[in-house]
């Protein structure tokens, strides 16, 4: 690898990651001395719609809650050391979060950061209504539009970097952009610079869930066993000019980096590995391959890249209704016989309702199917500790409370010894995704100004 | 079964993680040695994974080989039941799904035993003696 080195640390890989893991990478960072950015990657599928509603009940509100927790154990030393911070957590509101961090710096005695915000994401308005419409094929008719965001690609980032930003505030861009951006904006490379831009989308797209490539989500004790997961290092992804990384983490934290944990993650959420598709590159992994080349260093060479497509991804969330659960415990002998009848009981008592799941927590909870084939296959294990959990969806209201009040009702009408009832009632959201033509979706950035907006 | 192979769990040869998007999944299948890949390829097919999978009524399932990492990428249409924002399961993204896939039986040649991780010990197999681990 080339000297020049554009090192990314990764400091949160979904919205409700550990917030103290920021301090340990952004350290590493500086001891490196060399060129750097930190990435929060907080913005999964349905985030995005859950911070559009916390934005209805309060205009301010939106962008990641966590912003605070997560920034401010570092964001001195960031802007001290010249690392520059890229990240979705502006979710549905981006200029608010830009406001709330021109806030968090003014508590901290800091100068005012220059804060870009990328904007263009958001589908929802006027504009795009027919192009909304054409895509859905009329699914959105009568439903209720909580929100409509298109999977941005990296070049608002970079031109912001460029432009001299120290901090990015996105709502939704594709995760692995948080890296290509400022890996185009560090070396140089033209927008259809399809192998570098593929190396980097892939080192993005292994530093995006933080430490499921240091050893989170690989342990598995006496197979695969992981040494420090309370303290797990968060990842770094060092970039050379030509897109190829070495994936590592702090000194001292806990983890490891190696080739079978990067194989996981480099096949995470990829369908066919030939065509890996971002809004900046359809990268290749056919011929990929990872090294070991140190103590929890482990490079990635051999990806590819092709022009990127005419569309981009976009996710529509609606509301969809009520999700309805509730669970009772039964324990002893024939346990599992009371628990199978009390099943019943409820069944007959909701007839005619809609899909009931059933599962015997303790037997069979998680790979069988909401249709029930699965359990109807498995006998009576004689199991003596088993936990009943039912559930349901419905668009009324009423109709999903009936499940909380049947289950309760168990406890007088039911089979023996039951007990522990819990039950829960919440709104959902739906999800549609279709591709809308990339010319309808001009992004953009602009700096925030704190004299004109404010500080929050 | 033959006199020089044993049926073996998958996950003594292979190691894997389950992702989702939508009502689809993915699971990677991660041969633990370069040695048994090859075995992989031949025996943990699309129609294998149907049918491990078949009272999840997969629409379509899909395999992708990997030699250069000796992995396999299996993809899964329709078999999360909508997905993390439409079903009922507990484990709405099926993140747990690597796990049913890993424990399908795998007949392992002896002269390759030696590449296996683990102990034996899955409710697949069939019972033979305890092996020292090669991790």
């Amino acid at each position: 690898m080339s000297k020049d080195v554009l090192r990314v640390g990764c400091a949160a890989g979904f919205s409700g990651d550990r917030t103290d893991a920021a301090r340990p990478v952004v350290d590493a960072l500086i001891a490196s001395g060399g060129p750097s950015v930190l990435i929060f990657e907080t913005l999964a599928e349905r985030t995005l719609a859950l911070a559009q509603i916390a934005r209805r009940t309060d205009p301010q509100l939106g962008y990641e809650p966590l912003l605070d927790e997560m920034l401010r154990p570092v964001l001195a030393d960031c802007l001290a050391h010249g690392i520059r911070i890229v990240s979705n957590f502006g979710a549905a509101n981006p200029r608010g979060a830009a406001r709330r961090i021109a806030g968090l710096a003014h508590e901290l005695g800091l100068s005012v950061p220059r804060i870009a915000v990328v904007s263009g994401d958001d589908v929802s308005g006027a504009s795009h209504r027919d192009a909304l419409n054409d895509g859905l094929q009329g699914a959105l008719a009568g439903r209720d539009l909580v929100s409509a965001n298109a999977y941005l690609g990296a070049e608002a980032i970079a031109n912001a970097l460029i432009a001299g930003a120290q901090i990015v505030v996105c709502g939704r861009v594709s995760d692995p952009s948080l890296t290509v951006g400022p890996a185009m904006a560090h070396f140089g490379w033209a927008a259809d610079d399809w192998d570098r831009l593929a190396r980097a989308t892939m080192a993005g797209h292994l530093l995006e869930c933080g430490a499921q490539v240091t050893g989170g989500y690989y342990a598995d004790p006496g197979l695969k066993d992981v040494a420090g997961l309370a303290r797990l290092g968060y990842p770094i992804a060092e970039i050379d000019l030509n897109g190829q990384c070495v994936i590592t983490k702090p000194a001292g934290s806990g983890g490891r980096v190696d080739e079978h944990i990067v194989k996981e993650q480099l096949l995470y959420e990829v369908h066919d590995p030939a065509a890996y598709v971002t809004p900046d590159v359809v990268a290749d992994l056919s011929e990929a391959q990872v090294r070991q080349v140190g103590s929890d260093r482990v490079l990635l060479r051999g990806v590819r890249g092709h022009a990127r497509t005419d569309s981009l991804k976009v996710n529509v969330c609606c509301a969809s209704g009520w999700l309805a659960e509730a669970e009772i415990s039964y324990a002893g002998a024939r346990a599992e016989g009371r628990a199978r009848l009390a099943a019943d009981i409820v069944r007959e008592r909701l007839a005619g309702i809609g899909p009931l799941r059933i599962d015997l927590i303790g037997v069979s909870s998680v790979i069988a199917d909401d249709a029930g084939h699965w359990l109807e296959a498995v006998p009576d294990s004689g199991a003596t500790d088993v936990r009943l959990r039912m559930a349901l969806r419905h668009t009324d209201r009423a109709q999903a409370e009936r499940l909380a009040r049947e289950m309760v009702a168990l406890y007088t009408c039911g089979p023996a010894g039951g007990g522990g009832v819990r039950t829960s009632l919440r709104p959902t959201l739906g999800t549609l995704s279709f591709l809308m033509p990339r010319a309808l979706i001009p992004s953009r950035f602009d700096f925030f100004d704190p004299q004109r907006e404010g500080a929050a | 079964m033959n006199d020089n192979s044993s049926i073996e769990p998958l996950w003594r040869a292979a190691h894997g993680r389950t992702g989702d998007k939508g009502n689809r999944s993915n699971i990677s299948v991660i041969a633990w040695d370069p040695a048994l890949y090859p075995l992989l390829v031949a025996q943990i097919t699309e129609s294998a994974v149907a049918q491990r999978f078949a009272h999840r009524r997969p629409a379509r399932v899909q395999r992708f080989l990997l030699p250069s990492l000796h992995a396999m990428n299996f993809v899964l249409d329709d078999v999360l039941d909508g997905g993390v924002n439409d079903s009922l399961n507990l484990d709405s993204h099926g993140k747990a799904l690597s796990f049913l896939l890993l424990d399908m039986p795998l007949q392992v040649p002896h002269e390759l035993r030696i590449h296996l991780a683990g102990t034996t010990g899955s409710p697949t197999t069939k019972p033979h003696p305890k092996e020292t681990p090669s991790t």
